[in-house]
């Protein structure tokens, strides 16, 4: 009986996806085709006359599709030009989408026929110390990336923007590592820690990347060198907006360097500032692949004794050192296939995404309001 | 005077210092993959003995099968240019309708559009590898492991940010040229190929770099979509298996990673201003 109802579904299935596709792909581009030839060869093929189709498919066709009104070219290219871009949108990221809400609710291991077992998995994470974990490493990675990255930002935009000689080449040169992939960075930043670096000796041997915080560290110093030149053209950006008539009013008043930079320089730049600093908290949030080839989410860390009370652990809880939550999502569902607990675990990143971005919508709304 | 004239001197000085300082790691990539894998693993901070042994690597890296540079090269050519086209056109073409059409239907559009911003690729991904398998069931078309899923995929991804930004410069665009190419008998597509596409160049070039930038480093798309050492790969997966299976070889593993970098900044040594101005300005939106 089970097996009759899944093939039953697999039929369905079968014919929905035939359905759609004949509609959309062929029955309305035929009769496209079939007005154009119509038209070349001053013919009638396919002939409704209005005043006979009354309420009817022939009516329907004639005002909105292959008739020849503007109302219906207007639709037929309404139609044509949306469908590529929203197709492929629909197929591949809203339907996934959707299937995801339903598949976190699933035992789906990749391998097996997901069934329904409700909010199991959402409890399961809620009570798993390594994903509470890596939520809390992640949110003090995004704090401290914010921080280093804007901070050595600025100070490279204010030193670009001086009327120096080579601030072109300077400026260039800091955008450099950006052009990059993550990965290929990665790589790059594991060779220098792990063999340039050591054989200086004292704290850099052995490897930094051994070592919990220090390959935290090092993950920061990597990040920042490869995001602070893209920040800063934000920044160039912004300082270059500023009116030179302010500077100059400043200057005759009196204002030295400082003062210049406190109330002028800074209140005219905080615009641009929210924008680095929501810029670089989705991108500490989403981070993927420099991870993945700097420490690959490792080394191992232990944790304090009290923390694995909390959930009632009876050893000591050990987490990996930069297990942030885009690779703890990817190692849960491929390399320990529980691509439920996985699909969970996006979704309460996904809603923390949300809530990060609704806040930074909100925020330029009334900086727009401000201004 | 005087005193300023000294600043500049120490600030342009502390300029070149910090720049030496950013480029110190493309030096010890150049520096090292100059090596053969036994001064490499000895002699990492020393200058090379021989600065050709880069070409032997790089023959090396050409000869090895598991890695197949130039057919991981082309595979992201192929990947990187068909996409960023597809995207451009797509978009503009699904933004100028939802723009020049004004009924609910289109807010409503634009409005899912928008929502896909929002969306973080790891949210998508489990479901979408088993779609694209389910797809194959049902109607045999291969997905996983082809260009063609790869590209529809980052077609989808692409879409959302590309729609975005088209339909504000098309917003801007007075309605009265597309109503003068229908008087003197244009139809709707030709007034979009003909007069709506040119001028949005300048949009089209940012999109482009944005997305450019994004397709050719991307390594998670590919690693699910297309798999590690399968036939087709992208330029970031070779390196990844290369660094994988040879932990050890150092000299070929950065060799690889010059390789894979060197396009690109060849590309932007070029194209320098397009590419910086259309990376900010698609940020700041």
């Amino acid at each position: 009986m089970n097996d009759f109802l899944k093939g039953l579904k697999r039929v369905g299935i079968k014919l929905g996806f035939f359905a759609i596709t004949v509609l959309t792909i062929l029955l309305l581009p035929i009769f496209s085709l079939i007005r154009i030839i119509e038209k070349i060869f001053k013919a009638k093929i396919l002939y409704f006359d209005p005043k006979k189709e009354r309420n009817s498919v022939g009516r329907y066709l004639i005002d909105n599709w292959i008739g020849e009104t503007y109302q219906a070219q207007n639709n037929r290219v309404f139609v044509y030009f949306l469908f590529p871009a929203l197709g492929a949108f629909l197929l591949f990221v809203a339907l996934p989408f959707i299937q995801g809400i339903y598949f976190s609710m699933t035992d789906w291991t990749g391998l097996n026929d997901p069934s329904f077992i409700g909010l199991i998995n959402y409890k399961t994470i809620f009570l798993d110390y390594e994903f509470g974990f890596s939520f809390l490493r992640t949110a003090i990675y995004a704090i401290l990336n914010i921080a280093l990255i804007n901070v050595v930002a600025f100070s490279l935009a204010t030193l670009v923007t001086q009327n120096l000689k080579l601030k072109n080449v300077y400026r260039a040169g800091f955008f450099m590592p950006n052009l990059i992939g993550g990965l290929v960075l990665g790589y790059i930043w594991k060779f220098i820690v792990d063999k340039v670096i050591v054989q200086m000796g004292g704290v850099f041997s052995p490897s930094l990347l051994i070592n919990g915080n220090t390959a935290f560290l090092s993950l920061l110093i990597v990040v920042t060198w490869q995001y602070a030149g893209y920040i800063m053209m934000i920044y160039i950006a912004a300082i270059q907006n500023i009116p030179q008539d302010l500077v100059e009013a400043s200057e005759i008043d009196g204002a030295n360097s400082w003062q210049k930079f406190r109330n002028i320089t800074f209140p005219l730049v905080a615009q641009a500032f929210t924008v680095a600093m929501f810029l670089t908290l989705v991108t500490a949030f989403k981070q993927f692949d420099t991870v993945i080839s700097l420490t690959q989410g490792g080394p191992a860390f232990v944790l304090p004794e009290w923390i694995g009370n909390i959930y009632g652990l009876n050893l000591l809880p050990v987490v990996q050192s930069t297990d942030l939550v885009a690779i703890n999502i990817y190692n849960e569902a491929f390399v320990n296939y529980n691509m439920g607990i996985g699909q969970a675990k996006a979704i309460v990143f996904f809603l923390i995404l949300l809530v990060i971005s609704l806040i930074q919508v909100y925020y330029n709304k009334k900086k727009e309001v401000e201004l | 005077m005087a005193t300023k004239k000294i600043k500049l001197v120490f600030l342009e000085i502390l300029g070149f210092i910090l720049l030496l300082v950013f480029f110190s790691p493309f030096f010890v990539v150049i520096m090292n993959s100059s090596k053969n894998a036994i001064e490499v693993k000895n002699f990492p901070i020393k200058l090379p003995d021989n600065w050709f042994q880069i070409f032997d690597n790089i023959a090396e890296i050409m000869g090895r099968d598991n890695i197949n540079y130039f057919s991981s090269f082309f595979d992201s050519v192929v990947i990187t240019t068909i996409s960023l086209a597809a995207i451009g056109v797509f978009s503009a073409m699904a933004a100028w309708v939802l723009v020049r059409t004004k009924t609910k239907y289109s807010l409503i559009i634009f409005m899912i559009f928008l929502s896909g911003m929002v969306l973080p690729f790891q949210v998508v991904m489990l479901p979408l590898v088993r779609l694209m398998q389910t797809i194959k069931d049902i109607t045999g078309i291969q997905l996983k492991a082809s260009y063609l899923g790869i590209i529809l995929a980052y077609i989808g991804f692409g879409a959302p940010l590309s729609v975005f930004l088209f339909h504000g410069f098309i917003k801007s665009i007075p309605m009265d040229i597309e109503e003068a190419a229908i008087i003197d008998g244009c139809s709707k597509t030709q007034v979009f190929f003909k007069i709506i596409l040119p001028i949005l160049k300048p949009i089209f070039v940012t999109l482009l770099v944005l997305n450019g930038m994004w397709i050719w480093n991307d390594y998670l798309l590919p690693i699910l979509i297309l798999g590690k050492g399968g036939d087709i790969q992208t330029l970031p997966l070779s390196v990844s298996v290369l660094a994988g299976n040879y932990d050890k070889e150092w000299s070929l593993i950065l060799t690889s990673v010059l390789m894979a970098a060197a396009p690109v900044v060849v590309l932007f040594l070029f194209a320098q201003k397009h590419i910086i101005k259309g990376m900010t300005s698609g940020a700041i939106k």
